[in-house]
């Protein structure tokens, strides 16, 4: 246990967020972090605790990504996904 | 029914405020209930279209104004147009009446997400009509949607409405008058259940923000689960999703990206030519009727010189501006703009720009101004001041035959390694100047004047939809009566002002004098002939002379008349155009005092340098002037471009000279 705290990167994945989750995987968010009006506008497009979302693509360039929450497509962008942490992966 | 609720002598006119998410189908409903009757203009200060109707209907007597909000996902005030719907309903726009009802327009296939902004209206103090539209949508999604339970959860009317085969318009206009009336008498339509929540919006800090916004999706899911049957093919991808396999496909989706843009850069440049033409034969024969049927004398030189060809010059851009207008209607309208947007924001961001800012740019090759005002998609202030800022750089039509008579006069017939025609090559490298030259000044805006972090690029990828043919017309001429209104003003004074400048003062004249050679020597002795003389030392490191600095003072009006000055100074008569061969001739052999030749090919490759990056369109300045509503940009704008411009051409002419070309 002491090893955990040492390491800069939790074991547990608790800190999981959307820009890691795989094209195609469906996953449960957990919290959208920070504030200001970006995290404000993720969150009035429903992405808050408790939304399943499924990453569809990326663009050509890796980025921006597509996402598929409360049966609409949102695009947002890998700097922004990362605001958004997700529970587990695969559901 | 309805006469129980209406009043029988009181007030017959009710206000309604028509909100609702992008795509939702809120602007083709407000298109059929208001028809023509509409008035499109701005709000003060900002460039959100302001969209007013009078929605008439036969049966009842009320008159209804139908005040058309931005489309909205929210009510926080986080965006301009947030800012201003808030305003609208609240009753605190300057001008607008204070709706009596909000018709809240949403999309049944995508109901959750549009509940949102349904349960932040019920929060006000106005009473609320939802208008269910896309169930059909929503039905080849296999979803069945229970309206009139959705009614009684949310406590407010709910009518599917079918805006394209008309069906529901009836029942919402009922609904609409029966809330607004009601509430007359004291109705307190407002569900308890909704007006809790409110109490949280008194709650401070980030916290309680959130806690909100969780409260409403909690409502809204619970909501969702006893109205909504999803059925077993809900799951599966929907149309857009499959079209979207191709079209935001990694290769497939760039090259189907890139061949769109050439089909409307093609149109705009090849389509438009021929209204284009006929527009300037119409003007120059419309001008010369107006001249020979009025007496001689300055009023009628002033309405035919100045007037008519001055407006006429800008008004020939009309089919291109009407036709870019009709491809980004269509884009919108059908969703592929978004997808454009995805496609190619990493490689804008890159210089600091948004996605959204490659088609205004694309747009600014045919012409800056419509270029400029489809930057209206930008929400970002600054990202938007940006695209603006660096429009003017892209190569527009009206360089053409700049760069066309001065190829034709220097470089024609020639070739780099017997086979590449260096016309073609200088004509790329015009274009490539422009936009480097844009990228450059796009990362250093951003990086300093315009500092802001990277645009935040939070956007919905709308269904896919057939565009509907009667918003994408009404949105073309709306967009473009908006053009000619606003830039038409401006360009008219302006006109006259150059006019003037090269009417007055009046030279005597000379007898046995040919008219050509009258009005060469009127120019000269003219205003703008005394500045072009002024300007002649500023302009001669640059290789220029006071004629062409004449010349470049009258192509302010438009840079294609930069062509036909020359042809007036060199003695060719007002009917030379860029392919000429007085014109070229004349170019060729003029002298200067000394006997040595004014034009060289150096002299034409740094004038055309110089109308690669110089601000030489009062009609840019004007729709800038519009757009940023101030001066300063405008000012900014024209000194940035214009020191650029002098100094490329500097170093292209001196350097040149340098480097022992001639």
């Amino acid at each position: 246990m002491e090893d955990n705290r040492v390491k800069p990167i939790n074991p547990v994945r608790a800190a999981a967020n959307l820009a890691e989750l795989e094209t195609g995987m469906t996953a449960v968010v957990k919290q959208v972090k920070g504030k200001g009006p970006v995290a404000k506008r993720l969150m009035e497009m429903g992405i808050v605790p408790g939304v399943k979302v499924r990453v569809v693509k990326s663009a050509p360039f890796g980025d921006p990504i597509e996402l598929r929450v409360r049966g609409f497509s949102l695009a947002l962008r890998i700097s922004e996904a990362r605001k958004v942490e997700i529970m587990e992966k695969a559901v | 029914m309805l006469e129980k609720v209406l009043p029988a002598d009181g007030d017959r006119r009710i206000v309604v405020a028509l909100a609702g998410n992008p795509n939702a189908g809120k602007t083709t409903l407000f298109n059929v209930i208001t028809g023509l009757r509409q008035k499109v203009a701005n709000y003060p200060g900002v460039t959100v279209e302001r969209k007013e109707g009078h929605w008439k209907f036969a049966g009842d007597e009320v008159e209804t104004l139908v005040i058309d909000l931005p489309g909205l996902y929210s009510l926080d005030a986080t965006s301009t147009d947030e800012v201003i719907a808030r305003d609208v309903i609240q009753g605190g726009m300057p001008g607008l009446p204070k709706p009596d009802i909000v018709v809240v327009v949403a999309d049944a296939s995508n109901l959750e997400r549009n509940l949102y902004l349904v349960t932040q209206l019920s929060e006000f103090r106005v009473p609320v009509v939802v208008a269910l539209t896309m169930l059909d949508i929503a039905a080849k999604q296999d979803l069945v949607i229970n309206s009139a339970k959705l009614a009684e959860l949310l406590g407010i009317p709910v009518v599917p409405v079918n805006v394209k085969q008309k069906i529901g318009l009836k029942e919402l206009r009922k609904a609409v008058l029966k809330s607004a009336f009601a509430v007359g008498a004291g109705n307190d339509r407002i569900p308890a259940t909704l007006k809790d929540e409110s109490i949280h919006l008194s709650l401070s800090g980030d916290a309680g923000a959130n806690a909100v916004i969780f409260e409403r999706y909690r409502f809204i899911s619970d909501v969702y689960q006893q109205v909504v049957q999803a059925g077993a093919h809900s799951e599966h991808p929907t149309f857009s999703e499959k079209i979207d396999r191709v079209l935001t496909h990694k290769f497939f989706g760039l090259l189907i990206l890139v061949s769109v843009l050439l089909v409307v850069f093609q149109a705009i440049f090849s389509w438009a030519t021929l209204p284009m033409d006929l527009l300037d034969v119409g003007f120059g024969s419309f001008g010369s009727y107006v001249g020979s049927s009025l007496p001689p004398g300055i009023l009628t030189d002033l309405l035919v010189d100045g007037v008519i060809a001055g407006v006429g010059a800008v008004l020939i851009f009309l089919p291109q501006i009407l036709l870019l207008f009709l491809f980004i209607s269509i884009l919108e309208d059908s969703g592929y703009m978004a997808r454009a947007a995805f496609l190619l924001d990493k490689l804008m961001s890159r210089f600091g720009l948004h996605g959204k800012a490659f088609l205004p740019l694309m747009s600014s090759f045919a012409c800056a101004i419509p270029g400029i005002m489809a930057t209206r998609t930008i929400e970002n202030k600054r990202d938007r001041l940006a695209t603006i800022l660096i429009a003017p750089f892209m190569s527009c039509s009206a360089r053409l035959p700049v760069y066309a008579l001065m190829i034709a006069a220097f470089f024609s017939g020639q070739s780099i390694f017997g086979f590449i025609s260096l016309g073609a090559v200088l004509m790329l490298a015009m274009y490539s100047l422009g936009i480097a030259v844009a990228v450059l000044a796009a990362f250093v805006f951003k990086k300093t004047i315009l500092k802001s972090p990277p645009p935040p690029f939070v956007m919905e990828l709308p269904p896919y939809r057939l565009p509907n043919l009667r918003t994408v017309l009404q949105n073309m001429l709306s967009r473009s009566w908006l053009f000619i209104k606003r830039a038409g003003t401006i360009i008219l004074l302006i006109s006259m002002l150059l006019w003037g400048l090269m009417y007055f003062p009046r030279a005597a004249s000379i007898s046995h004098a040919s008219p050509e050679s009258q009005s060469a020597f009127q120019l000269e002795q003219s205003f703008a002939g005394s500045l072009g003389k002024t300007l002649e030392p500023v302009i001669e490191p640059l290789g220029f002379d006071w004629k062409i600095g004449v010349a470049i003072v009258a192509s302010f009006a438009a840079r294609e008349v930069l062509v036909s000055t020359l042809s007036i100074i060199y003695n060719v008569g007002d009917e030379g155009n860029e392919e000429s061969p007085s014109l070229i001739n004349a170019i060729r052999n003029s002298k200067r005092a000394d006997g040595s030749k004014v034009w060289t090919p150096l002299t034409a490759l740094s004038l055309m340098v110089f109308f690669v990056l110089a601000m030489q369109c009062m009609s840019t300045l004007a729709i800038v002037r519009r757009e940023t509503n101030s001066w300063s940009w405008v000012i900014f704008m024209f000194g940035y471009m214009t020191v650029l411009a002098y100094c490329a051409s500097f170093l292209t002419y001196q350097g040149g000279k340098i480097l022992g070309f001639t």
